[in-house]
């Protein structure tokens, strides 16, 4: 280990005196040390890497031969002349992406064996995107690994999936609080279907694989909608959570209709930089920083402020992490996913005691819908407001009405292709209005039912047209929480279209917070990431 | 000129004493020690990354797949592949990947490459060959490969014996087996698909084309398993392998569970439908020979 302990250390909350030293924020594609105000700051550091599976293949395998719950081991449920549908996630899973071989991939080879072996001839692999952007071949390549894709994709047997198919969608059902239940009729028609996930956060998985993964428009609608967010507390507590609620409900119409569901959830270490290596700072704690971290830092430091974003961008969509597999969990959807929440949470749970005023936080490059892409201002957004914000269990970090600092560039930048409803978004509905209640009335509907943003996004890379939108109500809860949001160091035109306020500096910004939550305000730095989730009692 | 005087030169041997038996230096007798040493190991080093690598790279092209399967492994393993062309070594030595790449002796045949002083000089240094009995399981070479892999380097060693004389496999005969199984150690099936149109037996002058090595997952000898039955199950993971180079990851697995993966060593017919059946089996040599424009 690279703290030089026996065992991996876990996170834990620092109470910043007049000696802490200055903390990192990670800053888009860069980064920025902060000194934060003694006395009255705490910081919240995530925990240090688990120890990885010492035999990940091994453990993939006696997971699909022992299942959890009321299921069969996997085997018994392969025979010769099925119908069997693979689905994995997609390019959002893990972040950043990981060194090869992904574990999907692992998994996929380890059930693709095992029907192999009993003869299954009938086999599809979905990309289970639900409407984000199709994954390219080089992404697909990575997900399951060459051997599975040269054997799979050049046949039409390897795809990703299309929400908006006409031909390809089904209902099949609705809840009792009247949800549709789309599903991807292929899978649907299966006699297995095996889905393959990463649980990267605690949002992740269980029915929400299947039960989001595979649907479309007009069953996603139902869940990811402000109404579901503003009763989701938070969207990472699956016991709190209507978003998962809702979900699950839908999970029973599946299982009602006979879609027979065998889960694989996967978790990773906090392994995000590497224990050595250039990027490894970014995963110590600022006080145990060798001479080399320190120069290999400033160095990093001063490369990236002379790189165009462009370049920078390039840079850091070319790091792959070295996660570790920490668990592997096979069988019945619920029971798998209880495990796997539990595995999560060793990971990343840090215990937290009360509220703050100010919440603190650093927003990487990278979120789940900027893979190789452009983190845009809504993307900020959601990332900051939508993900970190609600990364807490009990109660949010900050205090009602108090403020969030958050640093990112917030380039008034879009991927073209990627993102194309997005620039509509920002500029015609960030335009008229910020309230995640009026947009989602006035103009959710316009846009996820326009015939050139479902062209995209069938045909080309193009993220759904409604999925802006649902970026947006992803940050509804903390819009209604939050009684200020301040963006430091952003575009100042791009951070005040969405409401917000920008700032300089951070002690600006702590000085702009004052008005909202008085003088000396108690602060708290999520030091995010590796992930955390804060346990706030 | 006068002859020179012992001590200067040897005395015969007096009359009615027994001559020593003559020191062989040769076949398996060569001492391949000092191709081991420091100054030996970077000069091979040079050799491989300075010369090999280029010129693989210009006549072999190689795709280099399956390296994710060895990523768990560590220490000493025996490489085991398929043998068509005097180009599958040096394909080997610059595929292999690292840790193992650097520290690898190769089993070459004893009567073929250590048949000359000169000849066995010139494999020990280059190719790091280590001389090994093709007929048998010797004593003496089975023990400098058990040292070898004792010490923590690793062994590649073809396991048909020899190139092959067709284009099809050969059965594989147990020495890689009988190692593995000796030294606990795990073996990494490789198939070598295309080298056999680069230099296969009888050609003198190398012909370019297009090379795929496939690194399969690596075996380890079952507690109760014999060299012979592992030998079988090596020669089975090759042919796996080489059912996945010429087909897919998918239809390969399905063929090896069912127990019908192509045979290695071809069909039993006549030589020249045994010529004929080769056909080109390679998807790689296939993709790029197109002779008409696509309309």
């Amino acid at each position: 280990m690279s703290n030089g302990h026996l065992a991996p250390r876990p996170g834990f909350v620092l109470d910043v005196d007049r000696s802490s030293p200055p903390v990192l924020f990670h800053h888009g594609e860069g980064f920025r040390l902060e000194k934060l105000p003694a006395d009255r700051t705490r910081v919240i550091y995530p925990a240090e890497p688990l120890e990885g599976l010492a035999d990940p293949d091994g453990a993939i395998r006696s997971a699909l031969l022992n299942p959890l719950g009321d299921s069969e081991p996997l085997p018994a449920l392969l025979h010769s002349g099925m119908k069997l549908t693979i689905a994995f996630d997609d390019i959002s899973l893990p972040l950043p992406p990981m060194r090869r071989p992904d574990i999907r991939q692992r998994v996929i080879e380890a059930v693709l064996d095992l029907a192999a072996e009993a003869g299954v001839d009938d086999v599809h692999l979905i990309a289970a995107l639900a409407i984000h952007r199709r994954m390219t071949e080089n992404e697909l390549r990575h997900a399951v690994g060459d051997r599975v894709y040269d054997a799979f994709a050049p046949s039409g047997r390897l795809y990703n999936h299309d929400a908006e198919d006409p031909d390809g969608m089904v209902v099949l059902g609705q809840t009792p609080h009247g949800e549709d239940v789309q599903f991807s009729k292929r899978a649907a028609e299966s006699d297995l279907v095996v889905y393959v996930n990463i649980n990267l956060v605690a949002m992740d998985g269980g029915h929400k694989s299947t039960a989001t993964g595979l649907s479309g428009y007009t069953g996603l609608r139902h869940h990811h909608n402000v109404h579901t967010m503003l009763n989701s507390r938070s969207f990472m507590d699956q016991e709190n959570s209507a978003l998962h609620a809702s979900n699950w409900r839908m999970g029973k119409v599946l299982r009602d209709a006979d879609v027979k569901i065998f889960q694989v959830e996967t978790t990773v270490n906090n392994n995000t930089f590497g224990r050595e290596g250039p990027m490894s700072v970014l995963q110590k704690r600022e006080w145990e920083w060798s001479p080399k971290d320190r120069a290999g830092f400033l160095a990093m430091q001063q490369g990236l402020k002379l790189m165009p974003s462009a370049a920078k961008r390039k840079v850091f969509s070319s790091w792959l992490a070295p996660y570790e597999l920490t668990s592997v969990q096979a069988g019945e959807v619920e029971a798998v996913h209880e495990v796997t929440t539990a595995n999560v949470y060793k990971q990343q749970l840090v215990p937290v005691e009360g509220q703050t005023d100010v919440l603190t936080m650093g927003l990487p490059y990278i979120c789940p819908y900027n893979v190789n892409s452009i983190m845009n201002p809504i993307l900020v957004m959601c990332l900051g407001l939508g993900y970190f914000f609600n990364l807490y269990r009990g109660k949010p970090l900050v205090r009602e009405g108090g403020v969030l600092i958050m640093g990112h560039p917030t380039p008034w930048e879009f991927h073209p292709v990627h993102h194309p409803s997005y620039i509509d978004f920002f500029e015609q509905v960030l335009a008229d209005t910020t309230d995640p209640a009026e947009i989602e009335k006035k103009w959710e509907k316009q846009f996820a039912e326009d015939e050139w943003y479902k062209h995209l996004y069938r045909t080309s890379y193009a993220y759904h047209g409604a999925h802006p939108f649902y970026m947006w109500y992803w940050g509804a809860h903390a819009l209604q929480h939050l009684g200020r949001v301040i963006i430091v160091g952003g575009d100042t035109a791009a951070v005040r279209r969405m409401g917000f306020q920008p700032a300089s500096t951070l002690q600006d910004a702590l000085e702009m917070s004052t008005d909202v939550v008085g003088p000396q305000p108690t602060i708290t730095h999520l030091k995010n990431p590796p992930i955390l989730m804060a346990d706030v009692t | 000129m006068a002859r020179l005087s012992f001590p200067l030169r040897a005395t015969p041997v007096p009359n009615g004493v027994e001559p020593p038996p003559p020191v062989r230096h040769t076949g398996t007798d060569f001492d391949t020690d000092w191709a081991r040493s420091q100054p030996a190991r970077v000069a091979r080093l040079a050799l491989v990354e300075g010369v090999m690598r280029p010129v693989m790279s210009l006549v072999a092209s190689p795709a280099v797949k399956g390296l994710d399967r060895l990523d768990r492994l560590d220490g000493p393993v025996i490489f085991a592949a398929n043998h068509h062309s005097h180009a599958d070594t040096p394909l080997m030595l610059t595929t292999v990947p690292e840790p193992w790449r650097h520290r690898l002796v190769v089993g070459a045949a004893a009567d073929y490459f250590f048949r000359t002083r000169i000849g066995g000089s010139i494999a020990a240094l280059a190719i790091g060959a280590i001389p090994i009995e093709r007929t048998k399981v010797g004593r003496q070479s089975a023990s400098l490969a058990t040292d070898l892999i004792g010490d923590g380097w690793s062994l590649l060693i073809f396991p048909e014996g020899g190139r092959s004389p067709d284009g099809w496999g050969q059965p594989f005969r147990g020495g890689a087996a009988y190692l593995a199984i000796r030294c606990n150690v795990p073996v990494v099936p490789v198939h070598l698909q295309g080298t056999g149109r680069i230099l296969r037996k009888g050609k003198k002058l190398p012909q370019p084309s297009r090379t795929t090595v496939t690194f399969g997952d690596p075996l380890q000898p079952g507690e109760d398993e014999n060299s012979r039955a592992f030998a079988a199950r090596l020669e089975a993971a090759v042919a796996a392998l080489a059912d996945e180079a010429t087909s897919d990851w998918w239809q390969a697995r399905v063929r090896a569970h069912a127990g019908t993966s192509p045979d290695l060593t071809g069909p039993d017919i006549g030589a020249w439908r045994r010529v004929w059946a080769l056909g080109d089996r390679d998807r790689r040599a296939k993709r790029n020979r197109r002779h008409w424009p696509e309309l």
